[in-house]
């Protein structure tokens, strides 16, 4: 595992000042301090965003959107597994908390902002963390796993049981405010929201490798590494274990809000186990022990569906191969990934990069 | 008292199915210590194996026999082409790969048979209370744990299979080809695994007919101890009882949140299942 400085240092080829081979910008650039530096790099990539944003339509706009939210979901997931090396199988149930409170907010609260509706839903999901994570602290391994895998099965079910409130398994629909009449002429509707939904992920972001990179980012490395051994040096293990599944439940909420007020709904078949199962897959697809992994992972998750579809498409295949193409793609590309470049597409670029500067 | 002893009898046949699916994780997890998430769709081809030798012979027995057959290669298979590679890895990439290998053979099950929803026969007379197939899940799968038990016990295989499992080192000193004894646990595991999937399946099969039945399993298997064959019994069959009540006297929309119920409850009390062995860990 690298340490986080490494993976940072690759946030400078993302960085326009860094393609000019001079390491003394680089060296720079990593001497700033975290609180500085994650922002910054923040503000660039919430730039890159709206500038990829005029160029592609609605559709785009949309996917882009979702690379947003599933990296959030995938970055919480990356500080609970990647960091303290807690598998959870259950990071849908928390987002479908999430994208429910949200969808009550905006259908019974009309009035309120939207921002102020992310921060009611980071502070309920947090809650449902603490009661899961405390639940949870004394499990390990497989149990934990289990534990979880159940958790995002049965949430779901709570719809069905409570229709009038929760809209059985229709879900709710309701209509968001799309962008403001003042900004009417300049930007879409689907712009403002790719927007916001970046905004809202980036700040959670640098939040995440905020911490992550501090005293209890080291401590829950120090946790994964050797529980034990972490505990005689005096970290305090369950408490450590606990803050991080709450944490990670509430980027986890968040990304569930963005993803319900992206779309517009919440329903319950949008929270299987498939999608907690996909959004491990799609962490350690894009890199363990490093948030550029999640980046990597939300992009594959969105994109090799779409690729698959075209693909089918193309090739005008049977619809029931057409069907399943995506599935088996992502399934194949897994495997791939995994025998081939164990740390993830993270890892292989990161190597590439170094290929590339050793050659220079 | 009527409805109890329904209840009650229900539960037990689908506890066995549970019980089935869970042993064959708890037999993987003892031999090379990987959660297999492949396992409902290493089932779901055999059961779909079963399902095209049964339309073209018109037997349902032949189609049965194909399924454990199919079982059995596809394990053994797996364990060599995919999870071999990874052993001794972090036990995450074990899990990714199985995840990705479900992702596949669900969508080639799609691909190939549609996703469309097939009719599937029962193997005996289901209509009843405690039809003919019920008898014959629980006596199946009953059958099976004690197969399984006096192989583990009574064989030289077993004592090899139990020897690479707990001290592979040890073992390969002694002459146990240990990687072949591990490939034999994983084709074992996945004949009874092919088992469930034949007693869970019908009156429909199709790609994502074995989900709900698997997720229970891992929840037996956790209820019980991923450790202890015995405890996947137990687990599945005290997951199996306890949904059966709840979605008899509370209602059926409520049995997933009892199955997490349930296992809040036993790991909360004990965090490695119920039928695990305190271990002293080394620092």
């Amino acid at each position: 595992m690298v340490s986080l400085s490494d993976h940072e240092s690759t946030s400078r080829d993302k960085q326009p000042e860094s393609t000019a081979p001079a390491p003394t910008v680089g060296d720079r650039w990593r001497a700033l301090p975290a609180l500085v530096r994650f922002p910054l790099a923040a503000l660039a990539a919430f730039a890159a965003i709206l500038a990829l944003t005029s160029v592609t339509g609605p559709t785009g706009d949309l996917r882009i959107g979702s690379v947003g939210y599933y990296m959030l979901a995938i970055a919480g997931l990356q500080l609970l597994i990647g960091y303290s090396g807690q598998i959870s199988l259950g990071h849908g149930a928390f987002m479908f908390i999430g994208a429910y409170t949200m969808a009550l907010l905006v259908l019974n609260q009309p009035a309120l902002p939207l921002w102020l509706n992310m921060i009611i839903t980071v502070v309920l999901s947090c809650t449902a963390g603490v009661l899961v994570g405390a639940a949870t602290a004394r499990l390990h391994g497989p149990y934990l796993a289990g534990a979880t895998l159940a958790l995002a099965v049965g949430l779901p079910a709570l719809t069905v049981r409570y229709p009038e409130l929760l809209g059985g398994s229709n879900g709710l629909a309701f209509s968001t405010r799309g962008a403001p009449a003042s900004l009417a002429g300049v930007i879409t509707n689907t712009q403002w929201q790719a927007a916001a939904v970046w905004g809202t992920t980036l700040i959670g972001l640098v939040v995440l490798a905020t911490i992550s990179a501090g005293r209890l980012g080291r401590r829950m490395r120090a946790l994964r590494d050797d529980e034990a051994a972490a505990g005689l040096a005096g970290i305090p293990v369950g408490r450590t274990k606990v803050i991080a599944f709450v944490i990670s439940a509430g980027a986890g909420g968040l990304a569930g809000a963005c993803q319900a007020y992206l779309l517009g709904t919440a329903t319950p078949s949008s929270f299987t186990v498939t999608l907690s199962l996909s959004l491990l897959a799609a962490l350690v697809l894009g890199g363990l022990g490093s948030m550029w992994g999640a980046f990597f992972g939300a992009v594959a998750l969105v994109y090799v569906e779409v690729w698959g579809e075209e693909l089918a498409h193309a090739l005008a295949l049977d619809s029931n191969v057409a069907n399943n193409l995506p599935i088996v793609f992502f399934g194949v590309l897994l495997i791939l990934v995994i025998l081939v470049w164990p740390r993830g597409l993270h890892g292989m670029a990161s190597s590439l990069a170094d290929l590339v500067r050793r050659g220079r | 008292m009527d409805q109890f002893i329904n209840l009650t009898l229900n539960g037990l046949s689908q506890g066995a199915v549970y019980a089935a699916l869970a042993l064959s994780l708890v037999i993987i997890y003892q031999a090379t210590r990987v959660v297999n998430f492949a396992q409902p769709a290493l089932a779901l081809i055999s059961v779909y194996i079963a399902y095209t030798v049964s339309q073209a012979t018109g037997s349902y027995w032949l189609g049965f026999g194909a399924a454990l057959l199919t079982g059995l290669v596809l394990g053994a298979a797996t364990e060599r082409l995919l999870i071999r590679p990874v052993h001794g890895r972090s036990p995450l990439n074990a899990i990714i790969i199985t995840l990705g290998l479900l992702l596949v053979l669900q969508g080639l099950a799609g691909m190939i048979w549609s996703n469309e929803p097939h009719s599937f026969a029962y193997p005996m007379d289901y209509r009843g209370r405690f039809s003919p197939s019920d008898w014959f899940a629980l006596g199946s799968v009953g059958a099976a744990a004690l197969m399984l038990f006096a192989l583990y016990r009574f064989t030289p295989l077993g004592l090899r299979m139990r020897a690479a499992a707990f001290r592979p080192e040890a073992a390969r000193l002694s002459g146990v080809r240990v990687g072949l004894m591990l490939t034999a646990g994983w084709a074992i595991a996945s004949v009874i695994g092919a088992l469930a999937g034949m007693l869970a399946a019908p009156p429909f099969i199709f790609p994502n007919v074995l989900d709900e039945v698997f997720i229970f399993a891992i929840a037996a298997a956790v209820v019980g101890g991923l450790e202890n064959p015995f405890g996947a019994l137990a687990g599945g069959v005290l997951l199996g009882l306890g949904m059966s009540y709840v979605s008899g006297y509370a209602g059926p929309e409520l049995t997933t949140l009892a199955a997490l119920a349930i296992l809040v409850v036993v790991l909360s009390i004990r965090p490695d299942g119920l039928f695990s062995r305190p271990t002293a860990r080394k620092v």
